[in-house]
């Protein structure tokens, strides 16, 4: 690891303006993700901005019943915040199916939307990785990628997002909320990370310079059921194969509010649109619930080790949704 | 508009390690276990992976478990760290669960086992502030302490590698302090 200069700002602005005087330095949280890639030399920031004691480790309720996550919020107290357990069941237990107890104590909110790909030719500097450097080629296209995208992949990377806590904030219809040199924005969860077409290098929207502030929970969505379901490779303390974020409200057997979106199967959390805007509306049975989501997973396009991660996504979704959803009044 | 000389890669921090207070001037990519094992001499948190896989390098700062090896020192000035030297408070008595490992036979080789007891430590807090865990049950009221039986136990520990595979006589080990 290379040597590099540390600055600690006491806010936001502050830290906007560090980076404003060092151009591509870095900003630092939890660090649970990028010390470990700056040991592993895929990172080499000439300078660290410390964001992690940013006074933003708050969960606040808005007047409208919305609730505010601070961007410095830990991962364990974010999943364990009796407000998130109470009306957003579906981000405690995607937090809770995350990482380890000691890595959600230091990972923070805003972090944990940062981070990077675990696909191991990104963290190989022996490897050729669009990502890592651009246009020096995909080694996991025809190499090892059993664990890597079946949705939206391009020729240029297929690596998947790792994340649990966004793939739940995707289904929450969650904002994150932005703030940079030319003042503050907030943008969908579901919009925030990108999909890799020809700029793999690029996770998602945020601008050079920019940091996240914090995430905003829908009042819309408080109190909907909601629930999260992971499969990975061993029991504990794994990134997804596949994963699925669920949420379902059913007025008189019929679906009324509906938020779903996949994890482990692309380089954002997939939102499902597809499935969404067949399910609104439509009686929630079985039988409609495996209509929607077949219409969604049918546009995956696996690779050569990676097509098991289709009906097992398949299969997360429905016991999820046919979980949530209330039994059907008997005649 | 961008800086004219480099900043520099080092820092003073004060840091209390296991009560005592400790001011170093730290290179800025001195993580914690280094500073613990090499700086202080404090041998008993492990090096495994380096890179937050395994937990053999779990202390406490300020009270909460983490991985010594991907937090940079010169982030935590001004905290409070724990290692598994400091469990026993004067050093007079082990920790009790020190003292359970020891009479379970919790281990083989050894080498996993301050940071599975610290982690432990760690652990017993958070179920008692009320953290659930991915095994407890989400109907479960929150606020709440959360009972540790084995199932909890183990995914709790999750974090906690240990290559011999003694991790059957760890969960009785924690059960006999927590039951």
């Amino acid at each position: 690891m290379k040597g590099f200069g540390y600055l600690r700002p006491t806010g936001v602005e502050e830290a906007v303006e560090a980076y404003a005087a060092h151009p591509g330095a870095h900003y630092l949280a939890g660090g649970t993700n990028l010390v470990d890639l700056m040991k592993l030399g895929v990172e080499s920031p000439g300078v660290l901005i410390d964001v992690g004691r940013l006074p933003l480790d708050w969960v606040e309720e808005l007047p409208d019943g919305a609730l505010r996550v601070g961007a410095t919020v830990r991962n364990s107290d974010l999943a364990a915040h009796p407000l998130v357990r109470d009306r957003y069941p579906v981000l405690s237990q995607a937090l809770l199916a995350g990482a380890s107890g000691q890595l959600r104590n230091a990972a923070t909110t805003g972090g944990n939307l940062l981070q990077r790909t675990r696909c191991p030719y990104f963290q190989d500097l022996g490897k050729p990785c669009n990502k890592r450097q651009p246009g020096s080629g995909c080694g996991a296209r025809d190499g090892v990628h059993r664990d890597h995208a079946v949705l939206g992949h391009s020729p240029h990377c297929i690596a998947t997002h790792p994340s649990d806590m966004a793939v739940a904030l995707a289904a929450l219809d969650a904002r994150v909320e932005l703030y940079g040199a030319e003042g503050g924005r907030s943008i969908p969860v579901a919009d925030f990370h990108r999909l890799p077409g020809v700029r793999p290098e690029r996770d998602s929207e945020i601008r050079p310079g920019e940091l996240i502030t914090g995430v905003l929970l829908p009042a819309a969505r408080a109190g909907v059921p909601s629930a999260y379901r992971k499969a990975r490779d061993r029991a504990s303390y794994a990134f997804a194969l596949a994963s699925v974020a669920v949420v379902l409200r059913v007025a008189d057997g019929v679906v009324d509010q509906v938020g779903l979106a996949f994890g482990g199967l692309a380089h954002r959390p997939w939102r499902a649109h597809h499935a969404e805007t067949a399910l609104l509306g439509a009686a929630a049975t079985p039988a409609a619930f495996e209509g929607a989501v077949a219409l969604e997973l049918d546009r995956a396009e696996p690779l050569r080790d990676n097509a098991y991660k289709v009906p097992l996504a398949r299969n997360l979704a429905l016991d999820v949704l046919n979980r949530l959803a209330p039994a059907p009044a008997t005649a | 508009m961008t800086c004219e000389k480099p900043l520099d890669p080092h820092s003073e921090i004060t840091l209390r390690v296991n009560g005592n207070p400790h001011t170093l001037l730290v290179d800025h990519r001195r993580v914690l276990l280094d500073l613990l094992r090499e700086d202080l001499g404090l041998t008993g948190s492990k090096k495994g992976c380096d890179h937050g896989q395994c937990g053999a390098c779990t202390v406490l700062v300020d009270g909460r478990r983490v991985n010594g090896c991907l937090l940079l020192a010169v982030t935590l000035d001004g905290s409070e760290v724990t290692t598994i030297e400091g469990l026993g408070g004067d050093g007079e008595e082990p920790h009790p669960l020190q003292r359970a490992f020891l009479e379970r036979d919790a281990f083989q080789c050894g080498y996993c086992t301050p940071g599975q007891i610290c982690s432990a430590v760690g652990m017993i807090a958070e179920a008692a502030a009320g953290h659930p865990s991915h095994v407890t049950d989400p109907a479960e009221p929150s606020g709440r302490p959360v009972p540790l039986d084995g199932a909890e136990i183990r995914e709790r520990l999750s974090g906690n590698l240990c290559r011999c595979g003694a991790y059957p006589r760890i969960v009785e080990a924690v059960e006999e302090v927590t039951g």
